[in-house]
């Protein structure tokens, strides 16, 4: 920071992540919310432990290994070179500026800005398996996805340098496919180990709802996301840049906020697009759904989970239209995939995640088409079929695959599901009984006293 | 002399890097660390599922599920 200038837009930066980060909580509180409303009484607090507990498990994991992740890994490796060990070790846990520097103020709130994404990623997969999964399980499956395999995609495709954004053209401004999809896929991975909950499909093998315990929390909770969805996606731009500093094609002197592959954008596109692709979602999800407040919430976050590729430059109708479009099919997809692999995905995390994050790559793939992908030369422009190749990668072989993995591990030593007879009582009934005839006593005790003895 | 490396503030901020405490055993932390995340994960797996195994001894037979299951 050697003069006031330089002092600004340094303080402006952090701040302005910081911010991000605070904001992006609520998307947290929200799943929270969501996935107690939507469980059952008899599962509430443990539904909430499972939920909160991969705050500090993936934290700490994106400290020790996942930010070093996404410095070593943009080149595959060995695809476009190898690992890259300058900028990896600069941002391993043993670095001096992964901690008080006042040479470096910015990789804090930088660090902190991906791990709320992280989070975003676990959490997504956490309300699709509520109410029969071990939460020992759900927490190890937490961090594959949170510090693994999302953190990986972020390298290939997320990354100025990614080499996917290099040889495909990949383009996934606000995380369609880097988060939504492969969080998505990672789910559908473990639903397909793990089973439906007991009771979901009738010996005919038809759908039983299972109804949220309080549809009120549950909507509340998606509204929760939306208001922390903002910190997400101004999170995903640098908010101001020389064209010096970014160092490629662009040529002049005029300052401008980027996407994280350096291509300028600006936040009055993004709220454009935001706001008008949440519209287009919840429009959709009230029609498709016959007016079911779950799915008109839903729709909303799907509308915006699709058009979130390309929500960097799309015209704020074209983001409403794709919004709309990606909702309905995901909505759609939810009730075949249910009845045809009987899969009970009990948040609908799969299709407004999964489903819409993949269409909506597709979908920016030919909006998008011959734009380029990065100001820096030799890149592939934006593209169908990169997209399309990227949708795959991230629903199919960053997300499906390693849930679908690893869960069969953990099924294989018995670590997956809960027993039987555990989750037909709930997995709160213990405890509730014992804090019952804890309370009882203290009630027996004070009449007593009251009583004179 | 400190833990900081910073023993007086009359220093030209620009020349400062990591003001943190015993830099240099960063290593040290970064594997005890490990451990403790390591540790955590089996003991309270193995804590949840004996806690499991005790609800269904002590809670598991019918008339407490099916009660369970009418309460909810």
């Amino acid at each position: 920071m050697g003069n006031n200038l330089d002092a600004l837009t340094t303080i402006f930066t952090e701040f302005y992540y910081w911010l991000t980060v605070a904001l992006m909580f609520l998307i947290h509180v929200g799943f929270c919310m969501y996935e107690v409303g939507a469980s059952r009484r008899r599962n509430h607090m443990h539904t909430l432990l499972k939920n909160s507990m991969l705050i500090p498990l993936v934290t700490i994991t994106f400290f020790f290994f996942g930010w070093w992740i996404y410095w070593a890994l943009p080149n595959g490796p060995f695809i476009t070179g190898g690992i890259e060990w300058e900028a990896a070790n600069a941002n391993a846990p043993v670095s001096d500026i992964m901690g008080t520097n006042l040479s470096d103020r910015i990789t804090g709130v930088f660090w902190a800005a991906f791990l709320l994404f992280s989070w975003t990623a676990a959490s997504i997969v956490s309300g699709s398996v509520i109410e029969r999964i071990n939460s020992g399980a759900f927490w190890i499956l937490a961090v594959l996805i949170g510090s693994g395999a999302w953190i990986i995609d972020a390298a290939w495709g997320w990354h100025y340098a990614g080499w996917m954004v290099q040889i495909l053209g990949y383009h996934d401004a606000y995380a369609s496919g880097v988060i939504h999809a492969v969080a998505g896929g990672f789910a559908l991975g473990v639903l397909v180990v793990l089973g439906p909950r007991l009771g979901k499909f009738s010996a005919d093998g038809k759908p039983r709802d299972i109804l949220p315990h309080n549809p009120w929390l549950v909507c509340v909770g998606l509204f929760l996301i939306y208001t922390g969805f903002w910190g997400f996606y101004v999170a995903c731009n640098v908010p101001l840049i020389s064209p010096e500093g970014i160092g490629g094609e662009i040529t002049g002197e005029t300052w401008t906020a980027t996407t994280i592959y350096l291509t300028p954008t600006t936040l009055g596109a993004i709220t454009f697009n935001f706001l008008m692709s949440l519209s287009g979602g919840m429009m959709m999800g009230y029609f498709a759904s016959k007016g079911n407040a779950f799915w008109t919430y839903s729709g909303g976050l799907a509308g915006i989970i699709t058009a979130s590729a390309g929500n960097d430059l799309y015209h704020p109708i074209q983001a409403m239209i794709i919004g709309g479009v990606g909702t309905y099919f995901a909505y759609k997809l939810h009730y075949w995939v249910e009845n045809k692999f009987k899969i009970d995905d009990a948040v609908g995390a799969v299709a407004v995640h999964g489903y819409a994050g993949f269409i909506g790559l597709v979908i920016c793939g030919f909006v998008l088409w011959g734009h380029p992908s990065s100001p820096y030369e030799g890149y592939a422009t934006i593209n169908p079929l990169g997209n399309f190749i990227g949708a795959i990668i991230m629903f199919g072989v960053l997300g499906f695959l390693p849930g679908y993995i690893a869960s069969k591990i953990l099924h294989a030593f018995g670590l997956l599901r809960i027993p039987k007879e555990v989750e037909l009582m709930g997995l709160d009934f213990g405890t509730a009984m014992e804090e019952e005839a804890a309370a009882r006593e203290v009630r027996e005790a004070e009449i007593a006293m009251a009583n004179g003895k | 002399m400190s833990t900081t490396g910073v023993s007086s503030w009359a220093v030209d901020l620009a020349g400062v890097g990591a003001i943190y405490p015993f830099q240099g055993m960063e290593w040290i932390l970064l594997i005890i660390a490990l451990a403790f995340w390591i540790w955590w994960h089996i003991t309270t797996f193995r804590m949840e599922l004996s806690r499991q195994n005790e609800k269904v001894k002590k809670y598991g037979d019918s008339k407490n599920i099916i009660n369970a299951i009418e309460n909810d």
